[in-house]
């Protein structure tokens, strides 16, 4: 289990983190997401001991790695732009964490190679070890730093924004397989992202950061469905804000014959499985999205409709 | 009026501005060096032979080789060592480090020698004491070398300081997430990062070293045969109107810079290829 305890921590006048409380299960796969700012990847460089706390305490499995450095605290860390060493082959960039061992503990040649391939294997690469990271896609490489990272056996995989320099296909491609790989080894994993799909569809947990604060942990379902915050709120899917202060989410609004607030169409589109309709209210000129079913009929534009809320909730400022 | 877009201006304005650049460099480059070679050889091969093989001659190439092969190296390390700490840590006084290794070349070289008479000639700060224990710096060897280590240094650490400063320390926090140490990191990981931007400041560093004349000629006392460097010799047999002497030694010197330009071009031309390759 990992516990991260009151960490704070400053970069000169600015505060990064405030006092943050998390405790991770063995084998979950944790999303932590928030904006840039937020904080997520201090927090998450603390846990590899990349980055040391002004306060508070790290433990895995109990034992305080607080001040342990990150060579030594067993974590495969894969780093945004995969900082690959450019001027060696794929294969000897994930035998690398083997072959700095210390002569007691590192493995036959062979040994190191055969575990290198097998790696490779099991990220899709089979084959590639030749190449130099200038030759591999992006996806590619990407792949190649997670072998790496993991080829040291670490008890826990760190990944800092691991799709944020991917295209939106590849993208897609690799977090499917990403979810899967976790599903197969049981490592537990954290990521950080500012994509808040990304967080849903992959975490066992959301961990949603703003401003050096946790403000919320949860599973994508409550986080969604139950959003503590404001922020949270509107930071993880679309929330609407009314003038009243209830925030609902666009599927949560429904277009009635009469009553409700009267809202004048500015703009009708298809968006995924939903008509999007955006309008403003009669009352305040706030903007409003409302989902609307693609078995019904949209609204026109300029026309103006009457809403209600079917389920909307108020956050304490 | 017609606008041209870059690079589409007409076929003279071209030509004109290709012969204006040839022309000025012919001038100013390639006509002196022609000219050191030929006075060199003005009286054919066998003087100039005998004025490279001269006794006093041999003695400031050796002495000339002798300062770069100690300059350069600790210059070597030196500039590693302070771009290493100014590009991978941030502490108090950096922006100060960074001003202090670009002194020597804003400094004029003939006053960075009279800094160190100042310190260690016999009038000098350390004078007495050095004097007593029987060190001689000023006027001898070691005064060369201070004087040349000095003015060498930024070289190196000018090279690869924005080099470092562009590929961020991502890799070097990979090696040490993989377990390395900080010496495997530095020698698996930072070095081969950076090699063809060290070996170009080498060369500058090289170049520089063996033919710095201001500050060597303040501290070096012109002793003949003891602390003669090339570019000092130079000019002794030019004072004494022995001008084959003098044009062949510096021909000498025309031809490293020579080799340096050509190596440098290399270099150049390899480093690109490697970083065109990245990404």
């Amino acid at each position: 289990m990992i516990r991260v305890q009151n960490i704070t921590k400053r970069f000169g006048d600015y505060a990064a983190l405030h006092g943050i409380d998390l405790e991770i299960q063995p084998g979950e796969f944790i999303a932590l997401l928030g904006p840039s700012g937020s904080g997520k990847t201090t927090l998450l460089r603390i846990i590899a001991g990349l980055e040391f706390q002004d306060e508070g305490h790290v433990y895995f499995d109990g034992e305080d790695v607080s001040d342990i450095p990150v060579g030594r605290r067993k974590v495969g860390f894969v780093f945004q732009q995969y900082a690959l060493f450019r001027h060696m082959t794929v294969a000897d960039n994930v035998a690398f964490g083997l072959n700095v061992r210390k002569s007691k503990t590192r493995p036959k040649k062979a040994e190191i190679k055969a575990r290198a391939d097998e790696l490779l294997r099991i990220v899709q690469l089979d084959g590639l070890g030749g190449r130099y990271p200038g030759q591999l896609s992006g996806g590619q490489r990407q792949r190649v730093a997670l072998a790496r990272a993991l080829a040291i056996e670490p008890s826990l995989l760190l990944l800092d924004e691991p799709f944020g320099a991917l295209d939106a296909k590849v993208r897609k491609d690799l977090r499917r397989w990403l979810r899967d790989l976790h599903k197969q080894m049981g490592l537990t994993s954290i990521f950080v992202t500012h994509d808040q799909e990304e967080a849903l569809e992959l975490a066992d947990r959301v961990v949603v950061m703003d401003h050096g604060r946790i403000d919320q942990v949860g599973t994508p379902e409550e986080v969604y469905m139950e959003p503590a915050t404001a922020f949270v709120s509107h930071f993880v899917g679309e929330t609407n804000r009314l003038p009243d202060g209830r925030h609902v989410r666009p599927h949560d609004i429904a277009i009635v014959a009469e009553g409700g607030d009267a809202v004048a169409v500015d703009n009708v589109f298809r968006k995924g499985s939903a008509w999007r309709v955006e309008g403003r209210l009669a009352d305040s000129n706030a903007i409003i999205e409302i989902d609307v079913d693609t078995n019904q009929v949209p609204p026109s534009v300029g026309q103006t409709v009457r809403i209600e809320a079917r389920r909307s909730r108020t956050f304490a400022d | 009026m017609r606008q041209h877009a870059p690079g589409t201006e007409s076929r003279t304005t071209q030509v004109v501005l290709i012969l204006l650049a040839l022309a000025f460099l012919a001038f100013f480059l390639v006509m002196p060096l022609v000219a050191v070679f030929i006075e060199a050889l003005k009286q054919g091969i066998e003087p100039f032979l005998e004025a490279v093989s001269n006794p006093d001659a041999l003695a400031a190439i050796r002495l000339t080789l002798f300062i770069a092969a100690i300059s350069v190296p600790l210059n070597v390390v030196f500039g590693l060592a302070a771009s290493w700490a100014i590009t991978k840590f941030s502490f108090p006084g950096k922006n100060l480090l960074l001003t202090m290794i670009d002194l020597p070349l804003s400094v004029s070289p003939v006053v960075s020698g009279l800094v160190f008479v100042l310190l260690f000639g016999a009038q000098g700060l350390l004078g007495p004491w050095l004097s007593a224990h029987g060190l001689k710096i000023i006027f001898a060897v070691p005064g060369i070398v201070l004087a040349t280590v000095f003015i060498t240094f930024p070289f190196v650490a000018r090279e690869l300081i924005p080099l470092m400063m562009e590929q961020g320390k991502d890799d070097e926090e990979a090696a040490l997430s993989l377990g390395a140490n900080g010496w495997q990191t530095f020698w698996h990981v930072t070095l081969p990062n950076i090699r063809w931007g060290l070996l170009y400041g080498v060369l500058l560093c090289n170049a520089r070293a063996m033919g710095e004349f201001g500050a060597v000629s303040v501290v070096s006392g012109h002793i003949r045969g003891e602390t003669n460097t090339m570019p000092l010799h130079v000019e002794i047999l030019y004072n004494e109107y022995d001008f084959v002497g003098a044009f062949a030694v510096a021909s000498l010197l025309a031809a490293l810079a020579l080799v340096t330009l050509v190596l440098k071009s290399v270099l150049e031309w390899r480093f690109d290829l490697h970083s065109g390759a990245r990404h």
